[in-house]
């Protein structure tokens, strides 16, 4: 059973009624098909009203559903030979990152990604997708081993944000962040990054600094998380509500300031819905997005990034 | 007269109450009282001494001007981009007011000065972050100033020095100041690739955004005594690990003690340090 978002409340009950009628329909001697047929129209209508007039906080909550699928299912239905690499060599593996290599279309791919986790045991494992330095340093690890065998990299961002723990800022938080910033930017190969649900600052970032930079359509994207911005503009977490809508991160939001290059749709009510179709819809942006940073050189695929990201911000001279 | 003497007493009855702007006037002006060891000092004999508490070496803050003058040659410094204007992409309300005001009380543009200047007669670019201005935060006027200051050391081949004191990126430009953090690393890693020097000079505070980008890369990073210095705050780490973090969590000494700094260096002694840093990457002799 897929966890009901508020929002989609309306069409669910709905949804769940028309069930109703149809098991009545085959036990008793009743004829309801006209009701039934009625009550689907209207369930059509109403679902692209919801669906299609989404709120931020709405898209939020998809963001961050349980059922949305994660790196490693995009990895199983995009790529083929996946091998995953651990480790960054001088502390240990961080399990919220996954990264390897695989193969897409015919060509081999390095790919890193934040990884949740499904269930409550999972997510302890994974640290519910909020890397220490580790991971970071795992990431750039492969990214460096993708430069020398000069294969594409492929990052996916699904992060709350990088964990604010004791050991973390132990192990330099910052200094791992920092770093995969200013590596990636020197890197000679195309590097494309996909926000599939939340990118949350600068633990999003540090997989973020990309040619092309994609979100899914209900994916955000944010300096801090909407809980975050609330309690510290209004000291209330309770306001999160009013922080997305006026922090600007959805995907559209972004795509408006320049920062996202393209806007991957989603299935009516998010990619939990079909993930299936999810994974079409985003092995066809990354066709494109990556026959076309193939035919740029490594000079200009560095140079690129330097103008994208020189680009971004808005203030008068 | 015996009348006198109950005149006097009357008058005893009345005190005088001194207003709210005299009493924090006089001792703001001519001493100033170290929050760390309580030691009240002359304020210009503090300022002497580059606002160090003399007793127990408190660093207290410094303007982006005020470090200017303790730093670089003296008449040296030329300022650049002072006429970029901070505008409010996400129509937060009392946005623009507020950095206005920051503007009046700071004589600066936005949360950091930049410019070129020398120190002992070699040229540098340097930026210097000042936390009175919206408490350093990153917006993209300090992201576009750093970039271009970063741009002008590469072109003139010398070094670029920042001193970072920043709360991390500005919450109210949204994910606009989250991305001042990649542009300013894509300028650093040209700035790099060139041969050229870059060091970083950490003072209090520098957190967040601004740690996690160009203040904790630099070819030496250098912080002040007890500067703050981390990626995430205090509170929120409490919160989530749910135990009490030693006093010195987060402190320059504590950085340097986890192997993420090359040196913490006392203000009086920064000038030196780094004017030898830069003599000793400058090409051909020494």
């Amino acid at each position: 059973m897929v966890k009901t978002l508020t929002f989609e409340e309306p069409v669910v009950q709905l949804r769940n009624k028309i069930q109703e009628l149809k098991e009545f329909t085959a036990s008793a001697d009743v004829d309801l098909t006209s009701e039934i047929q009625q009550l689907e129209a209207r369930l059509v209508k109403l679902e692209k009203d919801i669906y299609e007039n989404m709120q931020p906080w709405d898209r939020v909550q998809v963001a961050r559903h349980p059922e949305r699928p994660t790196t490693l299912d995009y990895i199983r239905d995009l790529f083929q030979d996946f091998i995953e690499l651990h480790g960054d060599r001088s502390y240990g593996d961080d399990a919220a990152i996954v990264g390897g290599i695989a193969s897409f279309k015919g060509k081999a791919i390095t790919i890193i990604g934040h990884q949740r986790g499904r269930d409550t045991k999972e997510n302890i494992r994974r640290n519910f997708g909020m890397p220490h330095p580790e991971g970071y340093r795992k990431a750039l690890r492969l990214m460096k081993q993708a430069e020398k065998f000069g294969r594409p990299i492929i990052c996916f961002i699904d992060t709350k944000g990088a964990y604010p723990g004791k050991a973390a800022e132990e192990r330099g938080q910052s200094e791992a962040i920092a770093r995969n910033l200013f590596e990636m930017a020197g890197l000679k190969v195309p590097v494309i990054s996909v926000v599939i649900g939340e990118g949350g600052s600068g633990g999003a970032l540090a997989l973020g600094l990309a040619n092309h930079i994609h979100m899914l359509e209900n994916s955000t994207y944010s300096v801090i998380s909407p809980e975050g911005a609330a309690s510290i503009l209004w000291k209330d977490a309770a306001l999160a509500q009013k922080a997305a809508e006026a922090m600007k991160i959805t995907a559209p939001d972004l795509k408006a300031m320049g920062i996202v290059d393209e806007i991957i749709p989603e299935a009516l009510g998010g990619a939990h819905r079909d993930p299936k179709q999810q994974a079409v819809y985003m092995s066809e942006t990354l066709e494109r997005s990556i026959s076309e940073l193939t035919k740029l050189n490594a000079e200009q695929l560095v140079d690129a990034r330097y103008e994208k990201f020189k680009a971004i911000g808005e203030f008068t001279e | 007269m015996i009348r006198d003497i109950f005149t006097k007493n009357r008058k005893h009855k009345y005190a005088t109450i001194p207003t709210a702007a005299a009493k924090n006037d006089v001792p703001e002006g001519i001493m100033t009282k170290c929050p760390e060891c309580r030691h009240i000092a002359l304020t210009k004999d503090l300022m002497k001494n580059n606002k160090v508490c003399t007793p127990c070496n408190y660093h207290y803050k410094m303007t982006a001007h005020e470090r200017v003058a303790i730093f670089l040659d003296e008449d040296s410094f030329t300022s650049m981009d002072n006429h970029l204007q901070t505008v409010n992409p996400l129509n937060f309300p009392g946005y623009t007011e507020k950095i206005k005001l920051d503007a009046e009380k700071t004589g600066l543009n936005e949360a950091v000065l930049t410019g070129v200047g020398t120190i002992d007669n070699r040229k540098i670019v340097v930026a210097i972050m000042d936390a009175h201005f919206r408490m350093g935060s990153m917006g993209s006027v300090v992201g576009e100033k750093i970039t271009r200051a970063v741009e002008q050391a590469t072109k003139l081949n010398v070094p670029f020095v920042i001193f970072t004191a920043s709360g991390g990126a500005r919450m109210q430009e949204g994910v606009l100041s989250l991305m001042q953090m990649a542009k300013t690393s894509v300028a650093l890693k040209r700035h790099s690739e060139k041969g050229n020097l870059f060091i970083s000079i950490l003072t209090h505070p520098t957190t967040g955004g601004v740690s996690a980008s160009f203040a904790s890369i630099g070819d030496i990073n250098i912080a002040e005594p007890k500067a703050l210095i981390g990626f995430a705050g205090r509170r929120v780490i409490e919160q989530t690990v749910r135990e009490k973090l030693p006093e010195n969590f987060q402190t320059a000494e504590f950085l340097l003690d986890h192997g993420q700094l090359d040196a913490v260096v006392h203000r009086n002694d920064m000038k030196q340090t780094v004017s030898t840093l830069v003599k000793l990457h400058t090409k051909g002799d020494v």
